[in-house]
């Protein structure tokens, strides 16, 4: 149980979730309280997902200017997508940057 | 003849060129598409920004973007003259009536929803959305016990 619990916080997918969901059970040290994610752009009711919005674009690429993956930024299939074909617009575009340093 | 279709063009010009070959260039925009039969629709000149990494020598751009009505001929044509244009350092043609459309069409569905949620006398989503998530947290919790 130890292994498998030590095993799932490496693991990432929809595979790994539920094998911490598992873990949480097991252990309730480690069951930390998970907010819900909801999507930002369903939430907010954005339609079009514009890539000269820099703004909006902004939050999905930190420091790293890499794209947040849904996972952790919870974003749903359809406006992930969107999002990205419209950041690397930006970025073509040199609204946003391919990397920083 | 093939379908008109909306279009948006941005592009960059190289920060050492004057106003007047700006509007000259914007001209030649112009041209081009009037001449193969499509219309402006509208121009903005965002003026000169940072770029968020250097392209060539250049740190920084004039940002010029135009949208317009046209076939397919004419964003070929277009692409072609800014791919040889000195003065413009990088340019984007995007189709855009598509995307749109698809905003348009989801705006009018989630109104139409609102409109049925207040003809039956509920209250406005949110609620019901956050109550449908807590539902789903249960079926995960189920999922681990079993």
């Amino acid at each position: 149980m130890a292994d498998e619990r030590g095993s799932s916080r490496h693991s990432s997918g929809p595979k790994g979730r539920g094998a911490s969901r598992g873990g949480e059970k097991g252990g309730p040290r480690r069951s930390m309280f998970r907010r819900r994610k909801v999507c930002k752009f369903c939430a907010d009711k954005i339609d079009h997902i514009d890539y000269k919005d820099v703004k909006m674009l902004q939050p999905f690429i930190p420091e790293r200017a890499k794209i947040i993956p849904r996972r952790i930024s919870g974003v749903c299939a359809m406006h992930q997508r969107k999002l990205q074909t419209a950041i690397k617009r930006a970025r073509l575009l040199a609204l946003l940057p391919y990397v920083t340093d | 003849m093939s379908q008109k279709r909306l279009y948006e063009l941005i592009y960059i010009v190289s920060p050492d060129a004057t106003e007047q070959a700006i509007a000259e260039l914007h001209t030649q925009v112009d041209s081009i598409v009037t001449r193969l039969h499509g219309e402006m629709v509208k121009t903005e000149n965002w003026g000169r920004r940072r770029l968020a990494y250097r392209i060539g020598k250049h740190r920084e751009g004039t940002y010029v973007l135009e949208m317009f009505n046209g076939t397919g001929e004419v964003t070929k044509e277009l692409d072609r003259r800014l791919k040889v244009t000195d003065s413009v350092i990088r340019h984007l043609l995007v189709r855009i009536d598509e995307d749109l459309k698809v905003a348009e069409r989801d705006r009018a569905r989630r109104q139409a929803e609102a409109d049925q949620r207040a003809a039956k006398g509920l209250p406005p989503l949110g609620q019901g959305r956050r109550r449908t998530s807590d539902d789903s947290d249960d079926d995960g919790h189920d999922r681990a016990e079993v």
